[in-house]
């Protein structure tokens, strides 16, 4: 046994910071409670003390949960390199690729901005397209963010439901987009330009390096979305006495068939973080909202956007886009769909 | 030296040609910068994610921005992880 890294700070501040967080996060709500019957002293179950309370228990909870788990995707993350992905995916046939590739998508760092870099990465290494289209779907759809998020408002099950259906439309699209043979509708200069040789990636990164890779990523990430989380929550706290809990329902409730396919294509040219989408569609669901319609209308945000499409027009000819839109968007609705009928 | 910034337009790409210029200004390094913004061009460096720092041909980071303290390592003492 290696006991070097007990050395390290990086680990000895992980060490001290676990304890205290797992204290804080068990008793915030007694805290809470405490703070709004006790110290505030208004009076219990009234509109504005109940939304005060769900604000003031759902932020830092949120909160403290993005904190710890973005702290350990971090660090997992950096065990899975883009290069390391690309070199397990070359030369697979379709179908195990496209598993492969959508279970890489999550957990492989991705940045909508290297898209392109990394679809001719992929593609001019000898990827299949359509594996190297499970990839593109499943890494943006399956957000971590997203998925905290919803284990937090919601519990596990639906975040599971979210993974597992994200990852079954990434599977199955690629897959379909593998099988129509649509490398015609690539911009021909991306077959034809090369890739340079290659620095040699090899892997240098010590463990407590990885441990400050964690620390960097709740920075970058909790640091980018904080804001939107407590919007959302705002919004959510706002509308949870005030606005009639069925107000929804004639909208986006089970029995508006047509509900499902609408949000879908007001879902996917709009562009938002995940951050902001889960609390909304939270308080969607809270006031009557059926599941399968709030689902897909998240992840048809989530997953397609105006702005990754006007990206990939680069290295994708016009039709490759629209199928690429309404295979993806037709997997949105069917999840929904099936949600809607089944829960 | 020849430095390179890799980078397609994103904000990070951006905000890392920034903190190149400003740590080799301030530390009076001899080097030629220039941003790289074609993807043709940037797909040579065999890269996949931006922004990336290449030094003398060599690429030294990518992916991210690193922090001025580590932007100055890698510039001064060629020191750096990948």
């Amino acid at each position: 046994m290696n006991f070097q890294i007990f050395k390290s700070r990086n680990f000895q501040i992980a060490l001290i910071l676990l304890p205290i967080w797992y204290i804080i996060y068990v008793n915030l709500k007694p805290v809470t409670d405490w703070f709004i019957e006790t110290v505030l002293g208004i009076t219990k179950g009234a509109h504005l003390t109940e939304a005060l309370r769900f604000f003031l228990f759902e932020f830092p909870k949120v909160l403290m949960l993005l904190v710890l788990i973005i702290f350990f995707v971090g660090i997992l993350r950096s065990y899975f390199t883009a290069e390391r992905t690309r070199k397990a995916l070359e030369g697979k046939s379709t179908f195990t690729g496209n598993i492969m590739a959508s279970l890489l998508g999550i957990v492989t760092p991705f940045c909508s901005c290297s898209a392109i870099p990394l679809f001719l990465g992929f593609v001019e290494s000898g990827v299949p397209l359509g594996v190297t289209f499970s990839f593109l779907i499943a890494a943006p759809m399956i957000n971590e963010v997203a998925v905290i998020l919803l284990y937090g408002m919601f519990g596990w099950k639906v975040a599971a439901i979210y993974i597992g259906t994200g990852l079954t439309i990434a599977i199955v699209a690629g897959w379909i987009i593998g099988k129509l043979k649509l490398e015609k509708w690539v911009e021909d200069w991306v077959y034809t330009s090369k890739l340079g040789e290659g620095d040699s990636d090899d892997d240098k990164i010590t463990f407590p390096q990885r441990i400050a890779m964690g620390y960097d990523a709740v920075k970058e990430i909790v640091g980018k979305v904080w804001l939107y989380v407590a919007l959302g929550i705002l919004v959510g706290a706002g509308a949870h006495g005030y606005v009639p809990a069925e107000f929804m329902a004639s909208f986006m409730g089970k029995d508006v068939w047509y509900a499902v396919p609408l949000s879908v294509l007001i879902g996917i040219p709009l562009y938002s973080n995940a951050a902001g989408i889960v609390p909304i569609v939270s308080v969607l669901i809270e006031k009557g909202a059926s599941l399968g319609t709030a689902l897909a209308f998240m992840m048809s945000v989530i997953a397609l956007s105006l702005p990754e499409m006007i990206i990939l027009r680069k290295v994708l000819k016009m039709p490759l886009i629209l199928t690429f839109i309404a295979i993806v968007g037709g997997g949105i609705m069917i999840v929904g769909f099936l949600f809607n009928w089944i829960m | 030296m020849n430095i390179q910034v890799l980078g397609t337009g994103c904000p990070k790409c951006k905000s890392l040609e920034k903190a190149t210029r400003e740590v080799v200004a301030q530390n009076n390094i001899d080097a030629t910068i220039t941003k790289v913004e074609d993807i043709v061009e940037i797909m040579k460096f065999n890269i996949m994610t931006t922004p990336a720092l290449v030094i003398d041909g060599k690429v030294v980071v990518k992916g991210r921005v690193p922090s001025m303290d580590e932007l100055k390592q890698i510039l001064t003492n060629k020191i750096y992880i990948l």
